[in-house]
């Protein structure tokens, strides 16, 4: 049975992720998102590339996916999978939070991003080039309070990037970044 | 799962590629089986049309 109230919900920068992606994705990309949560970018992409792999840790979100019709897989980041994608989608947990705020519920997993909340970025970041193809793009998303360390972090990646979308919040920016591997 | 995600998909632990066994299959979907590891053996499960890659000690863990 699907259990929405563990998965994560549609918000802002769902919304931001998909914006974003609906601007990159092209007919003949082999598209993969990552921490899929509800599948909502996920679906709303598939029907605009050639095949679309959506997955997650948690149990709960992967069933959510696979009855929407998707294929779905789940797995520990990029670690599953080959390098054969040109198209990867993440938004990833950017917030930190203190041990009073960690539920112990898989809710925790989507949320935390560790010190300043990159650990996950940097994790993901470091597992790209496996699972890109040459040429290969990447959206990600992150908040205004991952900066600088998130900025480091692409710095040190190798890969080139830049913000293709932005939404403003009453106390945070959000941002999409799109990051290009060199053929 | 789909037969299709055989060539995506690479066993977490050693990055090998992973063989199907079939449990059970339904209008072109896989239901229940398992992929195992040509390289290093390790099994991931196939329940419910979804397969399990995360690595046996994260599998345990969450």
């Amino acid at each position: 049975m699907d259990d929405y109230s563990k998965v994560y919900p549609v918000l802002e920068d769902t919304e931001l992720l998909l914006e974003a992606a609906l601007k990159e994705v092209k007919k003949d990309d082999i598209v993969l998102e990552v921490g899929t949560g509800s599948g909502y970018v996920a679906k709303n992409v598939k029907d605009r590339c050639k095949f679309l792999v959506a997955s997650d840790i948690s149990p709960y979100a992967v069933r959510v996916a696979h009855n929407q019709g998707l294929n779905a897989v789940r797995g520990d980041l990029l670690t599953c999978f080959k390098k054969k994608f040109t198209l990867i989608l993440f938004n990833p947990p950017y917030v930190e939070l203190d041990e009073k705020e960690l539920t112990g519920d898989w809710l925790d997993l989507a949320l935390h991003g560790g010190e300043k909340g990159v650990d996950v970025m940097r994790r993901f970041l470091s597992q790209l080039d496996d699972a890109l193809v040459d040429g290969g793009r990447a959206v990600m998303t992150f908040s205004s309070y991952n900066t600088p360390d998130v900025y480091e972090i692409l710095d040190k990646s190798g890969f080139s990037f830049e913000v293709i979308s932005t939404k403003k919040l009453f106390f945070e920016m959000l941002y999409a970044v799109r990051i290009f591997k060199e053929s | 799962m789909k037969r299709q995600l055989l060539d995506i998909l690479a066993c977490p632990v050693c990055k090998g590629d992973l063989t199907l066994e079939v449990e059970e299959e339904k209008d072109e979907e896989i239901i229940a089986g398992t992929l195992i590891c040509e390289k290093c053996n390790e099994k991931y499960p196939i329940e419910d049309g979804i397969p399990n890659m995360l690595p046996p000690e994260l599998r345990d863990k969450v």
